[in-house]
Order: C-alpha cells, then sequence, then structure tokens
C-alpha cells in the first residue's frame, strides 16, 4: 500500500479520453518520476490528484483517504504540496512574507483572523521562515519582491514554500522547464538534497530525462493516457515500448 | 391574456435597448478584453445626436412680418427655420419631422469617430494594465462625457418627438382578435424593436458571413493564436470598438422619443446592461441578446399592477433578483463559455 | 508603541495631530475676508465630513488596496448605516452610540450576504456584481420599502427618512420641552455643540460632533494600520497577487475576501451611522451608484493600497468639491477682472463649465489624469515630488518598493 493509490481513473474532456484507465501505486519515501511524450495525459493526471479536475472514474487515495471532490487548499492540508512548471508565487510580496504565508498556513489552518498582531513579532513563524530560507541559501535575498527574482531562485523559493509546510507528498510539474543546464543542475542537487535530507515522497513529472534519470527510484510512463509500463530506471531505459512511445519525440537516454 | 401579450410587447422595446447596448459592450468585452463603462454614456451621446440634428434642422431666420402686430403693436417676428427657407417650407417641415430618424445618418459618422478616438486615444494604452484600472479609466470618462453634454445641454430632459406619422398608437389586439383598445402598442415602439431586430441581425451577419467577422470570432475565440498567424487584428478591433460604438449611439438616437434624452439616461441603462451582459454569458454574443430581451420582457410582466398587488415593487428588483439567482445557479450565465474571465 | 512601528506610529501622530488641529489648519484666512469664504474649511459640517468620508475610505481600502477586489457598491453600506442610525434615534434615543453600533452591525450583515454571493466570482465580475447589489439596494431604499402608505415604510423613500415629534423614542424623550425635535448627543453633549475660539480676526470653531468623528476615524485608522500589518494584511496581499499559490499552499481564499468585504463594509456602516449622527436624515441618494464610484474616486485620488491615502483623498475630494462648487461666474469675474474685458470674459466662458456646477467634470478629469499617468495617487505623486526635489532621480521604483517592503518587515515595538 503506497502513500498516494491511483485506482481506476479515467477523465474525457468532450470527444477526447485524456486518461484511460491510470492505476498507479507510489511508496512511501520514495521518488517517482511519471514521463510520457506530449499529450499523454501527465497534467491531467496530475490535476485530478491536486483537485484542479475530478476524474470521471476511478479514485485517488491518499495515505488511504480520498481526495476526489476535495477542494486544493484541502488537498494541500491533507499534506500534499505542489510545485508548477511556471514557478507560482506571491509575485506582489518580498521572499521573506512568501516564506511566511506557507508556515502560517501550515500552523493556523486553511484560514485564521488573526489581524490585530503584527507578523513580524510572531517569533515562532518568523524562525521557521528564516531557517527555510537558510536553507534555500535565499536569506541575504529576504527583502527582494519576489517577482524580481531570477527563473532558478523563483523556482528555489517556490519548493523552498512548499517543503516549509513539511508536506509528505511533493508534487512536481516538470520542474526544469525551460531553465538553463545551470539552474537545472541546480535544481537537480537540490531535489537530491531534499530527497536524502527529508522523510518525503516526491512525484515529478518531466519532460527531461537528464532529471528523470538522475533521480527517479521507479517511473511510470505514460502513452495516450493510459500507464505503459512502470518500473526502475535501468528497466525502463531499455524497454521495447518505451522506446517505440518515444519515437520521434525524446530518445531515451 | 391581452394583459399578457400586452406586457410582453412592453418589454419588447425596452428589451430591445438592453440588447442592443449589452451586444456592443460584449463585442468590445470580447475583442478588446475591457469593460467598457463609458459604454453607456454612448448611447446618451447618441440620443443627443438626435436632439443635436432637431436643433440644427429647427435653426431658424427671424424676420419681420410687417404685415402682422403682436399685441404691443409692433411688427410680428416670425421665425422660419433656414430649411424650410431653403427647401420650401412643406419640404423643410417634413425634414424637420423627421428629424429622428435622419439623425441615423448623422449620428453613425459620429459616434464611429468618437469610437475610435476613445480606443485610439485612450483604451489601447490600457490593454496591458490591470483590469480594475481599465474600469476606472472608462467610468471616469463616462463620468466626463455626461457632464460634458450636461454643461452643453442642460440637466433637463429634452423631449424630441417621433415623426408624425408614427405619433398615435396601433391598435394590436383588432388584428388578433381582441377587443378594440385591448392591446394599444405605440407605433413608435414598434419602429424601435424592428430597428433593433435588423441591427443585431446586420451585426450578426457582419460577422458570420465576412472575412473580417470571420477574423474577429476567431480573435474572440483565442486572441494569441488569431495574432500569430500575422493578422494585424489590432486594427480590426479598432474598427469593431467603432462599431459597437455606432450600434450603441443608434439604440440612443431611436430610443430619444421614447424617453426624453437626459445627460444620465447612459448610467442608468449601463448597469441593468452589465447585469443583462452577465446574466448572458461574458462573452456570448447571443446570450447579450438573449438575456436583454428576457430581462425587458421580465421587467414588463413585473410591472403589471396584479403582479405587483402580490409583491409590491417587484418590477424595481426583478432584473436584479433574477440576476442573482442566475449567477447562483449558472455562474457563468445563460450562454457563457468556459474560460472567459476566470483567472 | 501601541503595537506599532516607529515609522507607523510617527504616521498615526501626524493624522492625530492633523485631525486634532483641523479647525486651526483648515481656516487659515481671518473671517469675513474674501479668501476665507472661497478656501476656509473649518466648517463643522465640512470637517465631519472630512473624517466621516476619511473612514468609509479607509475601509474601502482594506479591501480594494489589500485584495484588489474593485467593489462598485460600497455606498450601499453607507446608506444601511444611515438608515439603521436615523431608526435607532426614532426608536431609542438620541444618544449616537447605539445608533452607531446598530449601523455597523447591519451593514456588518448585510455585507456578509452580498460578499457571499458577489465573492463567487472575481474581477470585472465581481465589481458589476456588487454593482447591480447597490442599485438594487438603492430601488429598495427609494421605491420598494420607501412607500409612505405602506405598513412597512422602512425608508420612507424619496423624502428620506426623518425624525418626527411622533417617534417613540423609548430611551428619550419624543419632544423636547418646547415642543421641538431632540438633538443628537454622546452621553449629554449634543452634537451640533461648538466652541467657538475668537484670536483677532480669526475665528475657529471646535465642534462636539467633529471630535467625536475624529475620535472614531483615528480608531478606526488604527485598526486599519494593524490590519495591514497582520498576518491576516499579508493573506489579502497574498490574495490579489496569486490566488492559485494561495489554494495550493493549503489557504482558502474565500473567507480572507468576505472577511475584508465585510470589514470594509462595516466600516461603511460606520461612516453612515456618522453621517446620521451628525445630521439625523438618511436619504436613498447616498446608495446610488454614483456615490459607490465616488468612494472609487476618492480612494484613488488618495493612493490605493497605502495607508495614508484614503484620508488624502477622502479630504482632497471634499475639499476641492466645496471650493469648486462655490466658484460662480460673480467671482471668476472677480478674480479675473484685471483683465481687459475681452479677455475677461472669454477666460470665464472657458473656465465656466468647470465650476460651479460643473465641479463633477473637474473632478471626473482629474480622475482620469491620476489613473492614466499617476496610478499610485496623491501619495506617489508627492512621494516623486519628494524625490525631484530632495532626492536622487535616479532611485528606481523597484528600490523604493524594496524600501517600502523593508519598512513592512521591521517588526514592531
Amino acid at each position: 500500500m503506497g502513500i498516494l493509490e491511483v485506482k481506476n481513473v479515467g477523465k474525457r474532456f468532450g470527444g477526447l479520453q485524456a486518461l484511460g484507465d491510470v492505476n498507479l501505486s507510489i511508496a512511501e519515501n520514495s521518488v517517482h518520476a511519471i514521463i510520457g511524450p506530449n499529450g499523454a495525459g501527465k497534467s491531467t493526471l496530475l490535476n485530478c490528484l491536486v483537485g484542479k479536475l475530478i476524474p470521471d472514474t476511478g479514485s485517488v487515495l491518499f495515505d488511504g483517504q480520498s481526495v476526489l471532490g476535495r477542494k486544493p487548499y484541502e488537498i494541500n492540508q491533507m499534506g500534499i504540496s505542489r510545485v508548477f512548471q511556471t514557478p507560482e508565487i506571491f509575485g506582489d510580496l518580498t521572499v521573506m512574507e512568501n516564506m511566511m504565508i506557507p508556515c502560517f498556513a501550515k500552523r493556523d489552518g486553511s484560514f485564521g483572523l488573526n489581524a490585530m498582531t503584527n507578523m513580524l513579532n510572531d517569533r515562532d513563524i518568523v524562525n521557521r521562515a528564516e531557517h527555510m530560507l537558510e536553507e534555500m541559501n535565499m536569506v541575504d535575498k529576504r527583502h527582494m519582491h519576489s517577482a524580481s527574482l531570477s527563473r532558478g531562485d523563483k523556482r528555489r523559493l517556490e519548493i523552498g514554500m512548499c517543503l516549509s509546510q513539511e508536506p509528505r507528498l511533493l508534487l512536481l510539474d516538470e520542474p526544469t522547464a525551460g531553465m538553463a543546464r545551470a539552474d537545472t543542475n541546480n535544481t537537480i542537487d537540490l531535489l537530491k538534497q531534499i530527497k536524502d535530507e527529508r522523510d518525503i515522497t516526491i512525484a515529478i513529472i518531466e519532460h527531461d530525462m537528464h532529471v528523470v534519470f538522475s533521480l527517479a527510484e521507479r517511473i511510470t510512463v505514460l502513452a495516450q493516457g493510459t500507464p505503459l509500463v512502470e518500473d526502475t530506471p535501468d528497466n525502463i531505459k531499455g524497454h521495447p515500448k518505451v522506446r517505440e512511445a518515444y519515437l520521434g519525440e525524446t530518445q531515451a537516454a | 391574456m391581452d394583459q399578457i401579450i400586452l406586457q410582453f410587447l412592453n418589454g419588447l422595446d425596452k428589451g430591445s435597448a438592453y440588447a442592443l447596448i449589452a451586444l456592443g459592450l460584449t463585442l468590445i468585452f470580447g475583442t478588446l478584453g475591457v469593460v467598457n463603462f463609458a459604454h453607456g454614456a454612448l448611447f446618451m451621446i447618441g440620443a443627443f445626436c438626435a436632439v443635436t440634428l432637431q436643433r440644427i434642422l429647427t435653426l431658424s431666420t427671424i424676420v419681420e412680418d410687417p404685415t402682422k402686430t403682436d399685441f404691443l403693436g409692433n411688427p410680428a417676428k416670425i421665425s422660419t427655420p433656414y430649411v424650410e427657407s431653403w427647401f420650401g417650407p412643406e419640404v423643410g417641415a417634413t425634414l424637420i419631422d423627421w428629424s429622428v430618424p435622419l439623425a441615423i445618418l448623422f449620428a453613425i459618422p459620429i459616434m464611429v469617430a468618437i469610437g475610435f478616438i476613445m480606443e485610439r486615444g485612450l483604451i489601447k494604452h490600457f490593454y496591458k494594465r490591470p483590469h480594475a484600472d481599465q474600469i476606472l479609466v472608462t467610468f471616469g470618462l463616462a463620468i466626463v462625457l455626461q457632464e460634458v453634454i450636461k454643461a452643453f445641454y442642460g440637466a433637463n430632459p429634452i423631449p424630441t418627438g417621433a415623426p408624425e406619422a408614427f405619433r398615435g398608437s396601433f391598435d394590436f389586439g383588432v388584428l388578433i382578435g381582441f377587443d378594440p383598445n385591448a392591446i394599444i402598442y405605440p407605433y413608435w415602439r414598434m419602429v424601435y424593436f424592428a430597428f433593433a431586430a435588423v441591427i443585431i441581425g446586420a451585426v450578426f451577419a457582419f460577422l458570420q458571413f465576412t472575412t473580417f467577422g470571420m477574423v474577429v470570432r476567431a480573435g474572440m475565440a483565442d486572441r494569441e493564436t488569431v495574432g500569430l498567424l500575422g493578422i494585424n487584428i489590432d486594427r480590426r478591433f479598432t474598427i469593431m470598438f467603432g462599431i459597437a460604438a455606432a450600434v450603441a449611439g443608434l439604440a440612443g438616437v431611436m430610443y430619444a422619443p421614447i424617453n426624453s434624452p437626459n445627460y444620465h439616461m447612459g448610467m442608468d441603462f449601463l448597469v441593468l446592461s452589465f447585469v443583462v451582459v452577465v446574466v448572458g454569458g461574458m462573452g456570448s454574443l447571443p446570450g447579450a441578446v438573449l438575456a436583454g430581451f428576457l430581462l425587458g420582457i421580465l421587467e414588463a410582466f413585473a410591472s403589471m399592477n396584479e403582479v405587483k398587488a402580490i409583491v409590491p415593487g417587484i418590477d424595481q428588483i426583478i432584473i436584479y433578483v433574477v440576476a442573482i439567482i442566475i449567477i447562483l445557479a449558472r455562474p457563468r450565465g445563460l450562454m457563457g463559455r468556459r474560460g472567459v474571465m476566470e483567472e | 508603541m501601541l503595537g506599532l512601528t516607529k515609522k507607523d506610529f510617527t504616521l498615526f501622530m501626524v493624522v492625530l495631530a492633523m485631525v486634532a488641529l483641523a479647525p486651526f489648519i483648515l481656516n487659515p484666512f481671518p473671517q469675513g475676508s474674501s479668501l476665507a469664504q472661497m478656501f476656509n474649511a473649518g466648517y463643522p459640517d465640512l470637517m465631519q465630513r472630512f473624517v466621516i468620508f476619511g473612514i468609509l475610505v479607509i475601509g474601502f481600502n482594506i479591501l480594494f488596496g489589500l485584495t484588489g477586489y474593485l467593489s462598485f457598491g460600497h455606498a450601499a453600506f453607507l446608506g444601511v448605516g444611515s438608515y439603521s442610525a436615523v431608526w435607532m434615534f426614532k426608536l431609542l434615543g438620541m444618544n449616537v452610540i447605539p445608533g452607531i453600533l446598530l449601523s455597523m452591525v447591519v451593514a456588518g450583515i448585510f455585507a456578509l450576504a452580498i460578499g457571499y454571493v458577489s465573492l463567487r466570482r472575481s474581477g470585472i465580475y465581481f465589481s458589476i456584481l456588487t454593482l447591480a447589489f447597490a442599485q438594487m439596494s438603492y430601488n429598495l431604499a427609494y421605491s420598494v420599502l420607501g412607500n409612505p402608505t405602506s405598513n412597512f415604510n422602512l425608508t420612507n423613500g424619496e423624502t428620506g427618512l426623518q425624525l418626527l415629534l411622533t417617534d417613540p423614542r423609548v430611551l428619550g424623550q419624543s419632544t423636547t420641552a418646547d415642543g421641538s425635535l431632540p438633538v443628537t448627543n454622546f452621553f449629554g453633549i449634543a452634537m451640533r455643540d461648538s466652541y467657538e475660539l475668537r484670536l483677532g480676526d480669526w475665528l475657529f470653531t471646535f465642534n462636539a460632533g467633529y471630535y467625536l468623528c475624529g475620535i472614531i476615524m483615528l480608531i478606526s485608522f488604527y485598526i486599519s494600520i494593524r490590519i495591514f500589518r497582520s498576518p491576516f494584511g499579508m493573506m489579502l496581499r497574498a490574495v490579489k497577487s496569486n490566488q492559485q499559490r494561495m489554494n495550493y499552499t493549503g489557504l482558502n481564499t474565500k473567507p480572507y475576501t468576505l472577511a475584508a468585504f465585510v470589514i470594509s463594509g462595516i466600516y461603511a456602516g460606520l461612516a453612515g451611522g456618522l453621517l446620521s449622527s451628525m445630521d439625523p436624515l438618511a436619504g436613498a441618494e447616498r446608495m446610488h451608484w454614483t456615490a459607490s464610484g465616488e468612494i472609487v474616486i476618492m480612494a484613488i485620488l488618495g493612493g490605493v493600497g497605502t495607508l495614508i491615502g484614503p484620508i488624502l483623498g477622502a479630504g482632497f475630494n471634499e475639499y476641492f468639491k466645496n471650493i469648486l462648487s462655490k466658484i460662480n461666474d460673480g467671482v471668476l469675474h472677480q478674480w479675473l477682472g484685471f483683465l481687459p474685458d475681452g479677455v475677461e470674459d472669454f477666460l470665464v466662458t472657458i473656465i465656466h463649465p468647470f465650476v460651479g456646477k460643473g465641479w463633477h467634470l473637474t473632478l471626473g478629469l482629474l480622475f482620469m489624469v491620476v489613473i492614466i499617468f499617476l496610478p499610485g495617487g496623491l501619495v506617489e505623486g508627492g512621494k516623486r515630488l519628494g524625490r525631484m526635489i530632495f532626492g536622487n532621480p535616479k532611485r528606481s521604483t523597484a528600490e523604493a518598493e524594496a524600501d517600502a517592503a523593508e519598512q513592512r518587515n521591521t517588526a514592531a515595538e
């Protein structure tokens, strides 16, 4: 029994069967990659996990509890954090404020009418946020507007924000898309470090095979809305079906 | 039964006005992505085009008539409109009498020009600004336009009559087998409805059957992609803005005999037209027209004495109540598409 | 101090000093002089409007400035507050406190209901929905609930709700000993009582009602500073910045925006209650959507999202409205009398549409200019001016923002 159990999930948009019959089990404290060519249904699947979409059929269990029909914020409070393809951060706010918000969300829940205290007098939250900024190597940027950060720093900040919630499952949607090589490698190192230092399950959707094979412990290949094969990275590399699915796309490295 | 038909007819002319304004609002919103709070002001300016033309046509020379004297014994002053002295009394009088329909010709170039100037001079600079700024700047413009009109024409409504031929009422009931005088409907309102139907039809035909319209429709659906095809969408959208301004203006011209133009009539209609747009579904042209007529007719029914006896004052709020119910039940409106204004 | 940072505390003290000394500041010219007639504003009713509209816009700014939700229907809450307070004076007694409290409670409930529906949508939809609600409330107040012949006449329609000699006033008196209407008071201090101080040619008026409103405005202002600096305030700014991230950070945006909406509705109700406390008469025109538009204008003129902006915007709007509407052709001729007659007449004709009854036009133009060129309002204008005169012109907005952020992120003492 994995921490995330996807059973017989199907999703149809009009005439398009985006997800066929997806079964997926992600083991606790593993790094699980989901790969597949464009239009394979990776993003649809991810959106079904976080509450953005509700699948037509099947079930999604997180730690034994169904997530279906719950709002994204409820699912997040259950312990699933999501990193977006283009970093979603609070651009008008400073880096420090960005980091404090998930700390509040973790401690006070989905809503708190905490209108009369000065947020910077909340030592508990400030310490947590500062600690996480240190871990992300961003202390010197704490007063910067986060919109003016570089792409790589925005990504770091977003991952830091997710981690400060101490999620049990971290979902990454193409975390290195559109990044320069150096930033990509930095991100890989950061994710490796996270995986080594924490009790956390990571599910990653990725195009870049370099990233996938550097991180993943298990890989699911999705094609045309159904899982083609699931195996360890070494076995996936030589799998004929995978090569077939990727023909003309990306040669499996 | 006759009451129901009567109210249905009564709803048509107001519904026509709502539909025409909402149509323009939706065109602008769909193409430019801007909510135009000054759209009501365009309607109002249209109505004042009718007033202006009437005033121009009745500009008069004053001549002393030596054969008659007034009560003080001075020669009587007779004012003769220029048009009457130029074209002869009969043609001149006819021109003055028909000033409202004639104002359509007068209003089209004016409204299109105002639309172009508005879009190129002001709204263009707000495409990349937040929606709130767009709302605010057009709201400011609406205030300015209505105050300018007020400065020129004063605060009081200006009666502007329909041509003599359309002033009476038509006994509609007799036509379909009811007693005489059961269903009386003013001619001009029938003209207004017919006019609105023609304009709406023309706009839809234009969008449906011309290449220009096809590009605009494609642009409404997906602006970026059309832009990528190398089609200069911006210029077309400017023209679309001019057309929308003209539609609002013509709606105003023809409404002048129904409701004497005053400087705040635009704002009054604007609020309801927004409700119409929301009920119809943001960005849906058929939705705007449908909701316009629906709400106009609903309002007419709510103002029946029988209805008011059950729920006093319902005619004042029915549109809002219906709008709220629809928003709660169908947040996208009657014919709204997914993904419009949902960030 | 008071749980504020040093800078915020200084700002608060400046506002406090301005409120306390307003009768002096607003009456710079000796009584009876022509300049005084035009530019003095230290009259009780005008000063009351300054602070009352200050409260209203401070509240509006909590919603629009922090969350970015542009409400076009805030006048509805002002109107509801006004009616509630007058009803309290009719039924209970002439002490203003119950009236003010009721106006806040009723406006809060009203805001909860309207906000619950309107906040199902965001952006333009939200603006239009609030506009529709406000206009519906106006129609209700103007005709539906205000039919003088019906048993359920809540608002007295066109005439407006006013005190009558026959009102019960269970805790007070229906009529005074001399048979007139009692006046509104704060535990015995009549709101219209004034102390007049004569210094040479100058006359300064200290009005009880003004000071009550002033104190309430200071409290409102203080609360708004606290909200701006609180975690709640940060969440509201986060809503404005990125709702998607909010949702995926486990935060439910709905109650945050609703709370902000209700708080700003309560502020507006309070302002309405105070208007009625100063002059116990409530009319539907206070709820008309152009009144809502004026609130937006005041907020923009001052500077949205800033602390002091709303107060500046409200003061500026009321002050210039007052001056502009006083300028008529006679005044213009007097001012321009030194010019040759032809030029004088020409200039008077040009200026005429912009002053007197045409003040709306001037404010409308000013509003457009501010939106187009100075989206930060007077506050940003002041900053730019300061930079031009004293500062380093190369200083970028990014640095200024960083400064503001640092200021925000400094812990209170």
